[in-house]
């Protein structure tokens, strides 16, 4: 059974210039112990996604479900009780730790708040999760800036797993990091997954690390969900033309075999007041008048979802 | 071959913080060839952009002081060069393309005052012609000339880049210095940036040394590779030497580090340990305590040893390896 399931999922926000549509009816599912890779450009509201599950930020319209509990709209006990099932992984290893906290004292906070533990077993456990997410026994008094990016986004790891969550949001935990530090906390992360059947969304920006660590890929384009499959035959046979796009745009190390790159025109436009037909259409090669019209999310082969009217004439 | 354009030599840079020294750069040698591109990589701190900036004599002195070397560029040494000639070769005949295109533009400035203000400072124009000179730019990379009245906030990230890049084509530099010019654009964008930086070197025959982190890119548009580590060249050779038959143990940690597109093992081979810490590098080969296949002679500084025909690997086990074969 899914673990989480998103039906219909939207976040408006207002801003000067009208409503911008960030999350734009999202309909997704997450496995237990399975790992949900979000891909997208800047600004096409992956993050925004992520925090709206995990009830960082209000949904405008939609469901939200965690093993079977709707929890799109939990408040008091109810919300509080959510914040021990579900946590988040930031980004930057740098703004996300309180600067005055040390290592332990970061990680102490979240069991400390959940009034479940003796002083022992708080100690206990923080020890526990140092261990678990590596960070050595002499560091436990240092302080953020005393840490290199890699060990403070352990320490992110180690604060996010405190409570035993069942969902973790990981919103780009790679991207601040060196490659070296990054194969080291990717292989973290996929370690405690194993360990803890954990189930993990993963947000990020860098495909070669999305087709590692995901078993489903969701690509999103300016708050829409273009196209979701099993990660391997997304790479294999993207279908939608702004996937195709994506791919082979990725840079690739292999010199005999360079990607056939798909050139598109201009740049990514704004999910501001949009449209609507589909919102892909001023760059896509393949645009024509049947776009304008809005475009639903179709299953054109097993578990692999497809929004584009055309995708079967160019697929062919 | 082709002429040797830029030429570095045994360029030492040291940073004091603190009353510590900090040895960014230790003894680099490096060559760009007339018209060909040259990758810088490795990871942060390893003393890239340090290098770049040496070459245009732009680091903060102090706490930055180049210490020693030689930077010949055509035939001259620049490091000798008296502040006013290196006024003129700074965005004239170098010219450099920062990582950050959100702040290398001046925000209260127009983009199209921002570029012809360099066409003026290095040439004999009028501010007609320089006007001219600036739209035939803007042109060149993509933007339309009516967005010469426009300020950088009215731009995207990757519109942004094109005006850093045009700004730095203006003047016809024979030597572009590139620090990351694709790390903050998303795929899509990185992927015409790159395709545009690549027509306009071949249609100006311009000669480039692009630093990055990112594998990917270098195997796209570079001719030659040098690895960085530690302030140290750690190997160096054609795109095909590093890609094809990495020798030295980093080259092939960072290669073990990327996520493979078309490999579907479930582990990265990650290398262990951190970068070393600057103010204290260890003696010997720097990359040694995170060396998988370190042995007793690493705690001697190794030497570069030509492996194959321009393809150079500074590692004791080819220095070792390089005395048995010539014994038996």
């Amino acid at each position: 059974m899914a673990l989480l399931e998103v039906e219909h999922l939207k976040k408006y926000f207002s801003v000067g210039a009208g409503t911008n549509h960030a999350v734009d009816d999202i309909t997704l599912s997450i496995e237990k112990g399975h790992t949900m890779g979000v891909v997208g450009e800047s600004g096409c509201g992956k993050s925004t996604l992520g925090r709206t599950i995990i009830r960082l930020l209000d949904a405008t319209d939609g469901v939200v479900r965690l093993d079977g509990e709707d929890i799109t709209y939990a408040k008091g006990k109810k919300l509080r009780e959510l914040r021990e099932k579900v946590s988040i992984v930031f980004q930057d290893p740098y703004s996300s730790l309180n600067p005055r906290s040390s290592v332990e004292a970061t990680i102490k906070e979240p069991l400390q708040e959940s009034h479940r533990y003796t002083k022992a077993q708080v100690q206990q456990r923080t020890e526990e999760l140092m261990d678990l997410v590596g960070i050595e026994e002499r560091l436990r008094l240092a302080y953020p800036h005393e840490m290199d990016g890699g060990r403070r986004q352990r320490v992110g790891i180690a604060r996010a797993l405190a409570l035993n969550p069942q969902f973790i949001m990981c919103d780009e935990p790679v991207s601040a990091l060196d490659v070296s530090i990054q194969a080291q906390v990717l292989n973290l992360l996929m370690d405690l997954q194993e360990q803890m059947q954990l189930t993990y969304m993963f947000v990020t920006h860098d495909l070669s690390v999305v087709r590692h660590i995901s078993d489903d890929i969701c690509v999103m384009y300016l708050g829409q969900l273009v196209e979701t499959s099993p990660s391997r035959e997304l790479f294999r046979r993207p279908l939608h033309p702004y996937t195709k796009a994506l791919l082979s745009a990725i840079p690739s190390t292999d010199l005999d075999h360079p990607m056939q790159r798909v050139q598109l025109k201009g740049e990514i436009t704004s999910a501001i007041n949009p449209e609507p037909g589909c919102r892909f259409a001023a760059r896509c090669p393949y645009a024509c008048d049947k776009c304008r019209q809005p475009q639903v999310l179709e299953e054109v082969e097993p578990k692999h979802f497809v929004s584009c009217c055309r995708v079967k004439e160019i697929n062919d | 071959m082709s002429e040797e354009f830029l030429k570095i030599n045994n360029l030492v840079v040291e940073y004091s913080s603190g009353g510590q020294i900090v040895q960014a750069v230790n003894g680099v040698d490096l060559t760009v060839k007339k018209g060909k591109t040259l990758g810088l990589v490795g990871e942060t701190g390893a003393g890239k952009t340090t290098i770049a900036k040496s070459i245009l004599r732009i680091l903060p002195t102090p706490p930055a002081k180049i210490q020693k070397g030689e930077i010949f560029l055509d035939g001259e040494d620049l490091l000798k060069l008296p502040e006013k000639e290196m006024m003129k070769v700074r965005g004239n005949k170098i010219a450099m393309i920062f990582q950050d295109p959100m702040t290398a533009l001046n925000p209260t400035m127009t983009v199209g005052d921002q570029i012809s203000e360099v066409v003026l400072q290095h040439n004999d124009y009028t501010k007609q012609q320089a006007q001219e000179r600036t739209i035939e730019m803007l042109e060149l990379v993509g933007i339309a000339s009516v967005r010469y009245m426009d300020y950088p906030h009215q731009f995207s990230g990757g519109m942004k880049q094109r005006v850093v890049i045009a700004m730095a084509l203006a003047c016809n530099p024979e030597l572009i210095l590139a620090d990351e010019p694709t790390t903050a654009l998303d795929v899509t964008i990185q992927a015409q940036v790159l395709d545009m930086m690549r027509e306009l070197r071949e249609k100006f025959n311009t000669s480039m040394i692009l630093i990055t982190h990112d594998l990917g890119v270098v195997a796209e548009t570079c001719d030659d590779v040098a690895v960085i580590y530690a302030g140290e060249i750690v190997e160096y050779g054609t795109l095909a030497h590093i890609f094809r038959n990495p020798q030295h143990p980093y080259t092939l940690g960072l290669f073990g580090s990327l996520p493979k597109l078309d490999d579907d093992s479930k582990r990265l081979s990650p290398i262990h340990g951190l970068p070393p810490d600057p103010t204290n590098l260890p003696d010997g080969c720097k990359f040694a305590p995170r060396c998988p296949e370190c042995k007793g002679e690493c705690a001697k500084n190794p030497a570069m040893v030509e492996i194959e025909p321009g393809h150079f690997v500074r590692c004791c086990k080819f220095a070792a390896g390089q005395s048995k074969r010539g014994g038996v």
